[in-house]
């Protein structure tokens, strides 16, 4: 029960991929206990979104369709009136660059498909659903579907969460009152604490902060965060020359 | 169902990038052959962190002592129970006490 397709013999390798139901149902299994966190922070983004002067219909729309808790947490903080399109799709664009990485990694899984399944599976594609696929990966398992499964248990919970919170958000008035403005920033803060590597990352988010906090004073509008992003990741790619140029 | 439809076009301006990204890295790996390594790869990784925090330090200091007091409680609360909700709920009670107290 606790762990199934144990049982199929996981033969590595030179047995072909499969792509069946069986697979999709180990992920969406291997999902469930995740997707109560998942859950716990899409509550937070539905609260939040009311919050930043989105319907729950458009909250909706934007968890079902861009699934990306961190990047649809920034679009939050610039969510404005008139709406910066441009800047809100420049820098989800941004924030989402790291899914180039984590697709080319399910390469061996999802390669060898055909490209409907290959491109459709990837819609799926998050941060849980990635690690727990990966696993599979890494112990010959041959089943792609089972990024599917797991990305689905993600998406639901990630957009009825959304949908429970925005009610929620919806019957607060005053936010301020309660603290609820700070809500933001403690998010990001829990957010980026468990982005943390190590001693490596100091100077990076060193110089991210500081280039964030000059900006913010010389510019109005939301260049601190692409400028400030931009500079304490590349500080993190020149770092990268002194020490081991290949662990990625 | 109110969808302004300034807003639409943001939101599928964003899920087109987004998918543009999830398929982005399978879709170079198969056209060039090759998978982003070394600092390309670094950089990729530190994207998201370096614009949280980006995100997050003007915010801290605009909110004065109070922020950085319930900022820093945030992170120790993330850090101890790894629970987002958690960690949250820390920051904002700080913050409403705080209101409630001065």
């Amino acid at each position: 029960m606790e762990r199934p397709g144990q049982s199929d013999a996981a033969r590595p390798n030179d047995q072909p991929i499969a792509f069946d139901l069986a697979g999709a149902l180990a992920g969406a299994r291997r999902t469930l206990p995740v997707g109560a966190s998942i859950f716990a922070y899409g509550l937070v983004f539905g609260v939040l979104a009311r919050q930043a002067g989105l319907s729950p219909a458009e909250a909706f729309l934007m968890s079902g369709l861009v699934f990306a808790g961190s990047s649809q947490f920034v679009a939050l903080d610039l969510w404005a009136t008139p709406l910066p399109i441009a800047s809100l799709v420049v820098t989800t664009l941004v924030v989402n660059l790291r899914h180039l990485l984590m697709g080319a990694a399910l390469g061996p899984l999802l390669g060898r498909l055909p490209p409907l399944k290959t491109y459709g599976s990837l819609f799926f594609l998050n941060d849980e659903s990635w690690a727990l696929t990966m696993g599979e990966q890494d112990r010959g398992r041959r089943n792609a579907a089972f990024l599917v499964g797991s990305g689905v248990v993600t998406w639901l919970a990630w957009t009825g969460a959304t949908l429970a919170g925005g009610t929620l958000g919806g019957a607060l008035r005053d936010p301020a009152r309660w603290g609820l403005d700070f809500a933001f920033t403690a998010v990001f803060v829990a957010l980026v604490v468990g982005l943390w590597r190590g001693k490596g990352d100091a100077l990076p988010w060193a110089v991210a902060a500081l280039v964030a906090v000059v900006v913010d004073r010389l510019l109005s509008g939301t260049w601190h965060i692409l400028l400030g992003g931009l500079a304490g990741s590349l500080t993190a790619a020149l770092g990268r020359a002194e020490g081991t140029p290949n662990d990625g | 169902m109110t969808v302004d439809p300034r807003a639409l076009l943001a939101i599928l301006g964003m899920a087109v990038v987004t998918y543009a990204t999830r398929i982005g890295g399978l879709w170079l790996l198969r056209r060039l052959g090759g998978t982003p390594s070394g600092r390309v790869a670094a950089w990729l990784r530190a994207i998201p962190g370096a614009v949280i925090v980006a995100i997050v330090a003007p915010n801290i200091l605009a909110a004065g002592p109070a922020g950085a007091v319930a900022a820093l409680a945030t992170a120790v609360v993330a850090v101890r129970t790894g629970s987002v909700l958690a960690a949250m709920a820390t920051g904002v009670a700080l913050v409403f006490g705080w209101r409630v107290l001065t």
